[in-house]
């Protein structure tokens, strides 16, 4: 079985620490959302679990291997990232961007071949955007750009989706699409890690949960037990109220 | 799409077609008249003595054109295809070869070598010698600086190239204003009359080995240009890749640079051109962008033997005709570029 754990990770930025004793274990088919204000370090969390930016204590175990006896291939065979912010500097066709997906897979000096192409494709068929394969990529709105980084990241073939705030650009009903999709690739056997400012997604989505406070997790577990009006008061400092809906579903509320 | 073929078939065709045609027509410009049957005796007498035409032709044809033409193709090509490794591997579409300061690195050992009086042989030496130099400590800053990021070696190399810049300015300041100086100017406007066959054949072998590393490599180009944190995450080891990257291209600039002097906008400007025709995958753009390039400055090179009495230097050519083009082509291509 595939899986992920971090033990103990501290991280920080030219002596500013920016979180310590983070641990926390991902199995196949979970989906972990990380919950916390802005500039907490959510980002930076998660380019230490990609392996970007090292850790300074602890540890990372990928499949119970060291995450520093790893290379950027290696790693790259098992995480995929899409990012929150993406700069563009050459107007791309969408093919040609999920393609990248396949650089873990293809030999330094080898190009994308047909069967590259094929595996590209489906990703593409699967996130519901082959229609856009020859569109210039920097001419997609923030909804189809977020899904073509999706389609390269399941290109790469990981077991592990780390994703970057991906419902943070997107419209209300782009954002639940969003989180459906992701509901079904977990089913698919994916792991996801995310991070959110979105509360309520976690009902929607999420099977684990951790609040991001102070540099460290002030709570994890399920979502009913962690998205509670205690914790959201801790992590936002405001007065939220989770409210039970007539259907089951919980959503948050600003008091 | 990078994969219809069919949909290029014609634009490979021209790219395969055109350098070629270039070449043996480049060999029919100049003062001395010479025949194209007799271009392709001479040239094929080189394997079969009994096609030799006269001693003349052959000394027109072996030492006077074919190093040009080859100086040509070889600075033209490798201009451009830096070009667009550089924008690439620096994310920016405004960068061009001497954005490290190989430029006026050579153009700094090409002055010490005029101002005492060096042969070409020295000349071109100094000039691939101080390119490589300027680079290094360009680089070398960057990797004190402990950055791993472009920013800190595009600016390095900014100010690098300013104080090479400086130096060569002490030089030209320096240097008698009635043989020396103007020796250094048209040096630095770049030329390639008087290419040294000696150092030709080095360079052919750098530049060749260089252009074919480049070329295999050229799809990871692609994936630099989405940043180091994607590429990483997407498998890329940046540091190793772009130091790669930057030392082969560093290699065929300064040979290249050392044989023809500083021939601005041609890197730059050759590959948004080829862009334009191909798009920006650099699958196809790195090889198009060698073949659009060599063309160009090939092209450019016979306009300069063909048309004025006194020969112009090429580097203001480039820029002469070049512009208007580009413009040209910026409109058809790049109005609606939103990137």
């Amino acid at each position: 079985m595939k899986y992920f754990e971090m033990i103990n990770g501290k991280g920080s930025y030219s002596k500013k620490i920016i979180f310590e004793n983070i641990s926390f274990k991902i199995e196949k088919g979970d989906i972990f959302t990380v919950l916390g204000p802005n500039g907490i370090g959510k980002t930076t969390l998660l380019k230490s679990i990609l392996g970007i930016k090292s850790l300074d204590k602890g540890e990372i175990l990928i499949n119970g291997e060291n995450l520093t006896n790893l290379s950027y291939k290696d790693i790259s065979k098992v995480m995929a990232y899409v990012p929150q912010v993406h700069s563009y500097t050459f107007p791309f066709k969408v093919i040609d961007v999920v393609l990248m997906g396949r650089s873990p897979h293809i030999n330094m000096i080898d190009t994308p071949e047909e069967n590259d192409v094929k595996i590209a494709e489906r990703s593409l068929k699967q996130m519901g955007i082959h229609h856009l394969k020859d569109k210039e990529y920097s001419y997609l709105s923030g909804g189809e750009i977020q899904l073509v980084f999706l389609a390269r990241a399941l290109t790469q073939e990981a077991n592990i989706l780390v994703l970057d705030e991906p419902t943070s650009h997107l419209d209300f009903g782009n954002q639940i699409r969003f989180l459906k999709t992701i509901d079904k690739l977990s089913k698919d056997n994916l792991a996801i890690i995310m991070t959110s400012h979105y509360p309520d997604h976690c009902f929607i989505s999420s099977d684990k949960v951790a609040i991001m406070q102070n540099k460290k997790f002030i709570d994890i577990g399920t979502p009913d037990d962690v998205v509670i009006p205690e914790n959201l008061k801790l992590a936002y400092d405001l007065d939220i109220n989770v409210i039970k809906l007539d259907n089951g579903r919980k959503i948050c509320v600003w008091e | 799409m990078s994969f219809e073929y069919g949909k290029y078939k014609i634009l490979y065709l021209f790219f395969i077609i055109t350098p070629i045609m270039l070449f043996f027509l480049s060999f029919l410009i100049g003062r001395y008249p010479v025949t194209p049957i007799e271009v392709i005796y001479t040239l094929i007498s080189k394997f079969n003595p009994s096609y030799v035409v006269s001693d003349t032709v052959s000394s027109v044809v072996f030492n006077i054109r074919l190093p040009r033409i080859i100086g040509a193709l070889i600075v033209g090509a490798t201009l451009s295809v830096v070009g667009a490794t550089f924008q690439a591997i620096f994310k920016n579409p405004l960068v061009s070869p001497d954005i490290l300061g190989v430029s006026s690195g050579a153009g700094f050992g090409a002055a010490i070598s005029i101002l005492i009086n060096g042969s070409s042989y020295l000349t071109q030496s100094l000039a691939f010698i101080f390119g490589m130099i300027s680079v290094t400590i360009t680089y070398s800053i960057s990797r004190v600086y402990k950055s791993s990021g472009v920013l800190i070696l595009v600016l390095s190399g900014m100010a690098i190239s300013s104080f090479f810049g400086s130096l060569i300015s002490s030089a030209k300041f320096l240097a008698d204003p009635n043989n020396k100086l103007p020796e250094i100017t048209f040096w630095l406007l770049g030329s390639l009359a008087s290419i040294n066959p000696k150092v030709l054949t080095p360079v052919l072998i750098i530049t060749f080995i260089g252009l074919i590393i480049l070329v295999l490599l050229r799809w990871r180009l692609n994936i630099l240009a989405m940043g180091d944190e994607e590429s990483q995450a997407l498998g890329l080891d940046t540091e190793k890749l772009r130091v790669i990257f930057i030392v082969i291209s560093t290699l065929i600039t300064a040979s290249a640079v050392c044989i023809s002097g500083i021939i601005g906008w041609v890197g730059l400007i050759v590959p948004h051109m080829t862009r334009i025709l191909t798009g920006p995958d650099n699958k196809i753009l790195l090889p198009a962008s060698i073949s659009f390039g060599a063309s160009f400055l090939l092209l450019m090179d016979d306009i300069s033997r063909a048309i004025f009495i006194v020969e112009v230097p090429i580097g203001i050519l480039t820029a002469l005709i070049g512009a208007p083009l580009f413009l040209l082509l910026l409109k058809k291509g790049y109005s609606d570029w939103r990137a």
